[in-house]
């Protein structure tokens, strides 16, 4: 073996660019962990077939009366994404800190909460967007009508990626410590309640034949504040978990 | 110039460094040798911006170490005790992902073949043997196109041929005015370059 490789090195006097622009950037670290991802879906298929378990048992634990499901339905299947979302919330942070990728993410000069924001979007894609197409099919065996099932989708859709971002500050906080799955529930249910309680109620008016637009804006500004807070509170975090 | 200054740092009860300093100059390397625990990969996690000292302070070139780096005038490349390598993607997708985050794509092939890992770059990274987990951390390394390497000890789990590749590489990048900081036990040849030696826990 001989070494004909130019490593490249020189000093550099001025500020050169990052040699990637924020896009390119975001785009290589999401088309990383989405891959890894798939390579790993026996993981990412447990958050999955958890929702489909607990939506199903109810109706048999409850009563098969359609009155009684449509009442519940709205409650059960957000109770059963948020759980499903706390669930695979622990995997985001803890492999890349053991395989050390994330040192190596943390000695780059890209800003973290970027990258964060990226693994995080990956992780949603692949934990939340199943939930998201499996709840109008689940919904229907508890004889939800159309709109209501339009409605319930719409505020999954806004509402479980909230969800992925709230989790990545409690998965980045606690992502180097060893059984941390209850204390990772404990700090990030509480800060989830609210999407939980705007989503069921969207579903609960338009289950009423009300309009759902309110609790759904809402759900849409909780988003919105989530995409551009949590990456910035998940990148300080994580920042300690990696010393 | 790298150069630490005052560094402390306390683990528990114990004191791994106090009042450490040192002063690097451009195409050099400095040699952190010490036993077991003593400290080693610490600084050099310290140097890297990973950990914080108590007190104390890291520069490149005068300016502070994490702001040099955020602001592109300093590339770094880390190699820590882990390969630093996704287990689930082969080598070659690994460093092709370094690769691109360092803006440098074209080279994959050729440092696969400088570090003699064409033969296994598309076997998933969780089968490699630990040498070659280590090399591929080296090829990671040499893709970066950094001015500064740290490396902790990577002559581990080298074969005769991989240390001699590591020593090379090192002497080229420290020849072509690259600076080195390595954790090492063992002895490392660096070839021409001066070498700073730096012992810990004593």
């Amino acid at each position: 073996m001989a070494v004909n490789v130019d490593t490249g090195a020189r000093t550099r006097d001025a500020a050169t660019e990052p040699a990637l622009g924020l896009l390119a950037l975001f785009w290589v670290i999401l088309a990383r962990d989405l891959r890894v991802g798939l390579r790993r879906w026996t993981d990412a298929s447990n958050s999955a077939l958890f929702f489909i378990l607990v939506v199903t048992l109810f109706p048999l634990a409850l009563s098969p009366k359609a009155e009684q499901l449509r009442m519940i339905a709205p409650g059960v299947l957000w109770i059963a994404a948020l759980l499903a979302t706390l669930l695979s919330l622990q995997l985001l942070f803890r492999s890349d800190l053991e395989d050390g990728t994330l040192e190596q993410l943390l000695t780059l000069p890209y800003p973290l909460g970027w990258m964060l924001l990226a693994k995080t979007l990956a992780h949603w894609m692949i934990t939340g967007i199943p939930v998201v197409l499996m709840a109008p099919v689940l919904a229907i065996t508890y004889h939800l009508p159309a709109t209501a099932l339009a409605v319930l989708t719409l505020s999954l859709l806004l509402g479980t990626p909230t969800l992925s971002l709230l989790g990545s500050i409690g998965a980045a906080l606690t992502a180097g410590l060893r059984g941390a799955g209850v204390l990772l529930v404990f700090i990030v249910a509480p800060l989830m309640l609210p999407v939980l309680i705007l989503g069921a109620r969207a579903t609960d008016l338009a289950l009423a034949g009300e309009d759902p637009t309110g609790p759904l804006y809402l759900l849409g500004a909780l988003l919105v504040l989530a995409v551009s807070l949590a990456p910035i509170v998940a990148a300080g975090a994580i920042r300690v978990s990696a010393d | 110039m790298l150069a630490g200054a005052g560094l402390t740092l306390w683990r528990g009860t114990t004191c791994l460094f106090e009042d450490l300093s040192f002063r690097l100059p451009v195409a050099s390397a400095l040699l952190i040798e010490g036993p077991n625990g003593a400290g080693k990969t610490t600084l050099l996690r310290v140097i890297a911006g990973l950990t914080q000292p108590e007190s104390g302070h890291v520069t490149w070139q005068g300016s502070g170490f994490r702001q040099q780096v955020q602001s592109g005038r300093l590339r770094l490349a880390f190699s820590g005790h882990s390969p630093g390598l996704k287990p689930e993607l082969s080598t070659r997708e690994n460093l092709r992902f370094f690769a691109q985050l360092a803006g440098l794509p074209a080279r994959v092939s050729d440092i696969l073949e400088a570090t003699g890992l064409d033969s296994c770059a598309d076997l998933d990274v969780r089968l490699l043997s630990a040498g070659q987990k280590r090399r591929a951390a080296l090829a990671r390394v040499l893709l970066s196109a950094a001015d500064l390497w740290l490396l902790d000890e990577p002559q581990t789990n080298l074969d005769t041929a991989g240390r001699r590749f590591l020593e090379q590489a090192l002497g080229t990048h420290l020849a072509n005015g690259g600076t080195a900081v390595v954790a090492a036990h063992q002895s490392l040849d660096f070839g021409a370059a001066p070498v700073t030696r730096l012992a810990l826990g004593s």
